[in-house]
């Protein structure tokens, strides 16, 4: 292969390093209204009363919105798949507002100045009710987060307002209970993870506007173009053919765009007084008003025979949706479909999970997706394991890990197909120098030299439901265009997905203009989340670039006078082998230009039954000091199984990238609410990301497999390189302080406050 | 009141509110390499040069600037592109959002140190910081380029 696995930069990588002007915020026409939004004081209160008349006459207001001049339908916010597993549980503006923070008026103005007077100058009268606060006493709670009866729900998750319940759950293979009692050893506990920001650098933001045709045009930081259409049609009453999504460069998503979390505000002003508008998110609201990580308590039984075969799993996560059900009924899924598969040869194993409403911000997607806080529990319930038997934690995933070919009945029963999870333990075993460093060195300074290990897996795609879409055209120059609806965050796929392309037609990288993602002129994509797009999409380049080519061996051929079945084309150019003729493929660009019925442009979609895993290993290398707590990270070895990786260094990135993530949610991220309901980490000073300080040395490699199913036998990384930091912290943590944390982030504080304890 | 700046080279005199931020200003002149991350100069998107010195200019009045000079990444751009190509060498730019305010410091830290440590990287780009980037690759680019810098600027990566 020319380019697939060449480390190519990325097509936009020189316009972002020299600050070019291509994001959101850079784009807003100069004279747009300013929205924002007046936010709930209360964790759960009734709007009695709303004054607006004199915030109305500060000089420059546009208008201002309550909840009397929004529609009355109920929408979920969640760039899913239609119809959405998320129940239908929000207003644009309610009366009863569900948590600190929730909108209650919509102010427009000429800018920012006058928009935050009038903010001040708005009166409200609320009626403070008692707040669920602990997700924990949610359930059949006589408190209703959602007592309306104008909730509703799509799809059958389990979901019960009059129950606080956004979804419930049990699946089970074999009888768990009879072969857990049957096990030597069985460890039994239990795992918290708690709300995690994304913390992308660029904030929520969206900038609207009427086109020529009396259209909605909505321009977004957003993952999900399609979804958004469909999304703001149904908050807006408005039908989708009114409304166009368009993105540019988003400068981070990591899910949290995939959910509608800013575009509502302004499109709503836009629609209203037919003017400009836009919407930017500041950190404090990107904080405490969005779409962070579900809060999971997981509880994990994992019995194993004394010579270390593990023989059964069961699991119970009780998720926190928080005051709207955004990816609550499908987060919660992975916690256990991605985590108990890990283990190949389980007699039996259950999976039972429920999704409770509480006062606390909405919660939404974010890398992992679920994934993360499952495996978090499952594998420190696995390391743990290795130290009730007196194993090697290494030694203990060797002998039961998933191997390829096997029927993974926890992950809806399909086969690895493409699994090299083996030969990444190896691996990363050998990198960090696992045998001499496990499991601790006392350096005889008051400080401990420790290990840690824990492996991941993810998906490729949501299997049978998501579609991604291509559309490749050839130009009269010879050079193609490639229209995709995916969304390029940052991630590269731009250039993976033109790489695969120029792959398939043998022409160079600069032959492949990508143009996405706008929802009138791009194919069908559900968007990028869920790890689809090399996946999904890039199946679907591959097909239409196979099709476009058989159209201009075709079109050659009619130049040629000549049966297709005797053109050679080479990318560049088709011969007719009969006589040795030849035309340019710059000439069959122009020449489709004249006289031409049949167009040289193909559209492909792709969807697959299947969602293969990626699989991976991580180990690392602390120092912690006994004194005070302090943990610092020597080094981080990652190897992964993403099938064929497409292009090495954007595959590295994403994986230093989650790997980083990783680190900050299990060591430093904190979230913490007041007895009120506020969330205190509304700031970078009090939600510490991390620096390159903080990180250590990372050192990624990769150990092929080959995906039959997916492009150029690939598989996803987007999304499981963020799943093993906080187990294997947590692991190394243990073996240095012999105290397990079993609730994430693990600060010095707790560790300093366990050692003393001790 | 009014202020004389020389943004990029350009002698710029405006009639300013006192409490517009640095931040603010460069951006009403065009100025959108600058971007705001977080509002508690924590981020280091924001970061320009107020006589050759780098600043927050979210945490820095216009009005500061007054008499002096302010350089942004559009005033740079060569020094953007020369550098920048071997972050982009890394794919290390990602989403690209965080990389203006990096490159700013990145070009303060060669100015007064030419040939630093892993070590002296890290702690002068400490403030800025990168959510997808995991920063090692940063830190390989950075490597990178001291290397061309040291050979001369001739060999290429």
């Amino acid at each position: 292969m020319q380019l697939v696995g060449q480390p190519i930069r990325k097509k936009d990588a020189m316009a972002l390093v020299q600050g070019k002007p291509v994001f959101t915020d850079d784009l807003a026409p100069k004279d747009c209204l300013v929205v924002k939004v007046l936010r709930s004081p209360h964790a759960n209160a009734m709007v009695k009363n709303i004054k607006t008349d004199i915030a109305k006459r500060v000089p420059g207001i546009e208008d201002i919105y309550t909840w009397e001049d929004v529609p009355q339908q109920r929408f979920t916010m969640a760039g899913q798949t239609y119809p959405e597993p998320s129940p239908y549980d929000r207003l644009i503006l309610d009366r009863h507002v569900r948590y600190v923070g929730d909108p209650v008026a919509i102010v427009a103005g000429a800018n920012e100045e006058c928009v935050e007077q009038a903010l001040r100058m708005i009166k409200v009268e609320y009626e403070v009710l008692p707040a669920i606060l602990d997700f924990r006493k949610a359930k059949d709670n006589e408190l209703l987060v959602h007592p309306e009866d104008t909730w509703k729900s799509l799809c059958p998750v389990g979901a019960d307002n009059k129950r606080n319940l956004c979804a419930c759950e049990s699946s089970d293979h074999g009888d768990v209970d009879q072969v857990l009692a049957d096990c030597d050893v069985v460890v039994e506990e239990t795992y918290h993870t708690l709300a995690n920001q994304q913390a992308m650098m660029e904030t929520f933001r969206t900038v609207c506007y009427m086109d020529t045709y009396g259209r909605l045009n909505v321009f977004s930081s957003t993952q999900i173009v399609f979804h958004a259409r469909r999304i703001l049609s149904n908050a807006l009453g408005i039908p989708k053919s009114k409304i166009r999504v368009m993105k540019p460069r988003i400068g981070g998503g990591f899910g949290a765009k995939q959910t509608v979390v800013a575009e509502i505000f302004p499109a709503f002003v836009t629609w209203k007084t037919g003017k400009a508008s836009k919407m930017i998110f500041t950190r404090e609201e990107s904080q405490t008003a969005s779409s962070p990580r579900h809060e999971m308590e997981v509880s994990v039984k994992i019995g194993a025979d004394k010579d270390g075969r593990i023989r059964a799993i069961d699991v119970y996560t009780l998720s926190n949706t928080g005051a709207y059900g955004e990816h609550g009924p499908t987060t919660v899924g992975l916690s256990g479909h991605k985590s108990i598969p890990l283990y190949g040869s389980l007699e039996a194993h259950r999976f039972a999970y429920d999704v409770v409403y509480t006062n606390t911000m909405s919660a939404g997607a974010y890398r992992g997706y679920g994934a993360t806080q499952g495996i978090f529990a499952v594998e420190s319930a696995v390391n743990e394991l290795a130290g009730r038997l007196g194993m090697d934690p290494v030694e203990l995933r060797l002998k039961n890990m998933v191997r390829e070919g096997q029927t993974m009945p926890a992950y809806y029963g399909e086969t690895a197909k493409s699994c090299a999870l083996d030969r990444c333990l190896l691996r990363a075993k050998e990198m960090i120098g696992w045998d001499e460093k496990f499991p601790c060195r006392d350096m005889g300074n008051g400080k401990v030299r420790s290990v840690g290990v824990s492996m991941a897996m993810q998906g490729s795609g949501i299997s049978g439901v998501d579609v991604g879409s291509a559309t490749i055209k050839l130009n009269e120059d010879g050079i193609y265009t490639l229209m995709i609806g995916a969304a390029d965050m940052g991630t590269g796929c731009d250039t993976i997905l033109a790489q695969m392309a120029a792959e398939c037609l043998d022409c160079q990288m600069e032959n492949i203009i990508v143009s996405g993602a706008d929802t009138d002129t791009s194919p069908y994509d559900s968007g990028s989340y869920a790890s689809s797009t090399t996946y999904v999409t890039g199946k679907a380049v591959e097909k239409a670039c196979e099709k476009l080519q058989i159209k201009i061996c075709e079109r050659a051929a009619e130049m040629l006078s000549c049966t297709v079945d005797k053109i050679e084309f080479d990318g560049h150019r088709a011969k007719n082998l009969e006589n040795g003729e030849t035309v340019t493929l710059q000439e069959i660009g122009t020449s489709s230009m004249c006289g031409n019925e049949c167009a040289l442009q193909v559209t492909e979609t792709h969807s697959s039954p299947f969602s293969p895993p990626p699989f991976m290993a991580g180990m690392v290398e602390i120092e912690l000091d006994k004194e005070t707590g302090h943990v610092e990270i020597l080094d981080y070895v990652a190897v992964v199984d993403c099938g064929t990786v497409i292009n090495p260094n954007l595959a590295r990135v994403q994986t230093e990238g989650g790997i980083v993530q990783g680190i900050g949610m299990a060591l430093y991220e904190n979230i913490q609410y007041s007895d009120k309901g506020q969330m205190l980490n509304q700031s970078f000073m009090q939600y510490k990301l991390p620096t390159r300080l903080d990180m250590g040395k990372l050192r990624v490699e990769f150990e092929e497999s080959h995906e039959p199913t997916g492009p150029f036998g690939a598989k996803s990384i987007g999304e499981i390189v963020i799943n093993t930091p906080a187990p294997a912290l947590a692991h190394a943590i243990a073996n240095a302080t012999g105290i397990w944390f079993r609730e994430l982030p693990i600060t010095s504080e707790k560790i300093a406050m366990g050692i003393a304890r001790k | 009141m009014q202020i004389s700046v020389m943004l990029n080279g350009k002698k710029v005199t405006e009639e300013i509110k006192p409490d517009l931020l640095l931040i603010d200003f460069v951006r009403n002149h065009g100025c959108y390499s600058v971007k705001r991350g977080c509002e508690t100069s924590n981020c280091g998107l924001c970061t320009v040069f107020l006589d050759e010195k780098p600043v927050l200019s979210c945490s820095v009045l216009a009005a500061r600037a007054d008499g002096h000079a302010v350089q942004t990444l559009e005033g740079l751009q060569e020094e953007a592109a020369e550098f920048g190509a071997f972050i982009a060498d890394q794919g290390a730019e990602q989403c690209g959002f965080c990389n203006p305010g990096m490159i700013m410091n990145a070009i303060a830290l060669f100015r007064e140190n030419p040939d630093p440590t892993d070590d002296e990287i890290r702690e002068y780009l400490a403030g800025n910081l990168c959510r997808c980037s995991g920063y090692e690759g940063q830190l390989r680019g950075i490597r990178a380029f001291i290397e061309y810098k040291k050979q001369g600027g001739a060999v290429c990566s």
